[in-house]
């Protein structure tokens, strides 16, 4: 991957940097994360619009809310896996439940952190998240689709959820692509198969339509880029055309995209589904991409369960 | 100004509405309404800049009401206040109606849902520091219970509200020292409550939770006070203004019979007419 290509976080904070700078109601809240949220631009150009509360996440989120209250569009920045557990009451009665318009960007998500452990890992984020009322919850897929989101979130007084990886990841979009919160993007067109797949996933997606295409398979990839409001009707879509969906997405089996989609396809469309994620068991200690292909989150693996579900 | 004697009176009608639609909706936090209650009408009544006809009033003090479990004597307040009707009062604990069991915005004059507790004075603090940053001069008043301060996230909110030196955050704890188990220091102790925020950085006040010219005195002091928030101990007593009621951990969420009411409405005129012969 050309050095060019930034981390998902570095193409948020830079975004609300720009936002931030023509509106003096954005206002960043992080818990002594500024580094791995890469908050150091924004701490040292905007102070007056920047708040640290050291390694305390559930007042980071009380105060973020209280600064929503006040009128301010609020990101409540830091690692994913504390926001979505350690956090979790403050971001259900606080944000969600208070409706206030506070953004939680949750960086590092998934297995990001490697062999650092379930501690930090965020495998349950999108399961918790979207059963609390009024909370959007979006996984981008790239760098390009993170800077329309940040652009989205930086004008709307919404409560949501935003989980993005550590490391860079493989353009998925370019820059002109247009992003449309809430509804999934239709990245391949093919009757034979749909693979629905969020954030870091979408790019191994990709890689195994190629591989299915030269089987003579045709795939239609769907990038669900926002888990809530989710797009029913493009998998209702999906579900008609092909009749044989994939899911994949670095999340547990329980609960996440899988869930969502199968929730919506046994209740109006019933298509045959395999659901490609995180077994219920704390991952092994390896590297985020060793751990994406152990548990078959890689084309080669997608590619086989897409023949297997066709069978 | 308002005098002193309307406040005590207003304190004795708003114990009365309280005990009646905990009776009337059969469920509610008695003992805890109650001891809040000269608090709640010393800060809606005499200190804060707030107005019912313009409820989201821009530059209008905030308050948080963090013991969210208190809703009763809130929601009693905030009716005499004239933020909620009689009418929608009295749906209080009836199907479907607008009044949660604990404080949400949807009711004009409550700035924030809460219940969980231990959240709110991290609330305040966003709410202070914005106005701090915004040049605003609005003032955030945060009432916690004691129990409530079991929960650990009320000292990062102290930490950082003594960090930023908001001066325009005054936190108050209902202090009334019973919580639904028992003796607050029985359960799990959480003295010393007056070194733990003076550690923090915050300038504390004890006062009498139930003495109205004292609690005007009290906000004022907090008022003036620089560089630091203020964090107010009043000494209450759980069940305040009803003799069989007070101090006793069962009156947490106990819901007095038909009988008891009347006994209590008995004592609480009795107590008007103190006031009124004072």
């Amino acid at each position: 991957m050309p050095e060019t290509v930034i981390p998902c976080r570095k193409a948020f904070t830079e975004t609300i940097l720009r936002e931030a700078q023509n509106n003096p109601d954005i206002f960043v809240v992080t818990s002594d994360a500024r580094g791995s949220v890469t908050l150091d631009d924004f701490a040292n150009t905007l102070p007056n619009q920047f708040v640290e509360v050291g390694i305390a996440e559930q007042n980071a989120v009380g105060v973020g809310a209280g600064l929503a209250l006040a009128g301010k569009n609020v990101f409540v920045c830091g690692p994913a896996c504390f926001y979505t557990a350690r956090s979790l009451e403050q971001v259900k009665v606080d944000v969600a439940y208070s409706r206030t318009s506070v953004k939680i960007f949750g960086v590092s998500g998934g297995v990001s952190y490697g062999a650092l452990g379930a501690s930090h890992h965020s495998l349950h984020d999108i399961a918790v998240m979207r059963t609390f009322p009024e909370m959007n919850v979006y996984l981008p897929a790239d760098r390009f689709q993170t800077e329309k989101l940040a652009q989205h979130l930086a004008h709307s007084d919404e409560a949501a959820y935003i989980r993005v990886g550590r490391n860079p990841v493989p353009d998925v979009y370019t820059a002109s692509d247009p992003f449309s919160p809430g509804k999934g993007n239709v990245l391949t067109e093919g009757s034979d198969v749909a693979i629905i797949a969020t954030g870091e996933t979408v790019y191994h997606a990709l890689q195994a339509e190629k591989q299915l295409k030269q089987m003579g398979i045709h795939a239609m990839v769907i990038d669900m880029h926002t888990l809530k409001p989710f797009d029913e009707e493009l998998v209702l879509k999906a579900a008609r055309l092909t009749g044989h969906i994939v899911t994949v997405e670095e999340h547990s089996i329980y609960g996440g995209l899988g869930g969502l989609v199968a929730e919506i396809v046994t209740q109006n469309h019933p298509a045959k589904m395999k659901i490609i994620g995180i077994p219920d068991e704390n991952v092994i200690n390896a590297k985020p991409l060793e751990i994406f292909e152990y548990y078959g989150l890689t084309a080669s693996t997608i590619c086989k369960q897409a023949v297997g579900v066709l069978k | 100004m308002i005098e002193v004697k309307e406040l005590e009176k207003m304190a004795v009608e708003i114990r009365k509405r309280t005990v009646e639609i905990i009776h009337k909706a059969s469920g509610g936090h008695t003992g805890g309404s109650l001891s809040a209650v000269d608090i709640l009408v010393a800060l809606h009544f005499g200190v804060m800049n707030i107005d019912p006809k313009n409820p989201q009033m821009k530059g209008r003090d905030r308050f948080i009401m963090s013991k969210g479990h208190s809703v009763e004597s809130y929601y009693s307040t905030l009716e005499k206040r004239g933020f909620i009707s009689p009418e929608l009062l009295d749906t209080y604990g009836a199907f479907n109606s607008k009044l949660t069991g604990h404080p949400t915005r949807k009711i004009p004059g409550i700035e924030v849902n809460s219940g969980a507790l231990g959240h709110g004075l991290s609330v305040g603090v966003g709410l202070a520091l914005a106005a701090k940053r915004s040049g605003e001069t609005y003032r955030t008043y945060v009432l916690m219970g004691d129990g409530e301060h079991g929960e650990g996230s009320i000292m990062e909110a102290a930490a950082s509200a003594g960090h930023y030196r908001l001066d325009n955050l005054v936190a108050i704890i209902d202090r009334n020292k019973l919580q639904i188990s028992g003796r607050t220091e029985d359960v799990c102790a959480i003295d010393d409550l007056e070194g733990k925020y003076r550690a923090c950085g915050w300038a504390v006040i004890h006062c009498d939770g139930h003495n109205m010219a004292e609690l005007l005195k009290t906000f004022q002091m907090a008022a003036s006070q620089k560089d630091k928030p203020t964090f107010i101990i009043a000494h209450t007593v759980k069940g305040k203004g009803v003799s069989f009621m007070e101090d006793r951990a069962v009156w947490h969420h106990k819901v007095p019979t038909k009988e008891q009411v009347e006994q209590a409405f008995a004592e609480l005129d009795k107590r008007m007419e103190e006031i009124e012969h004072a």
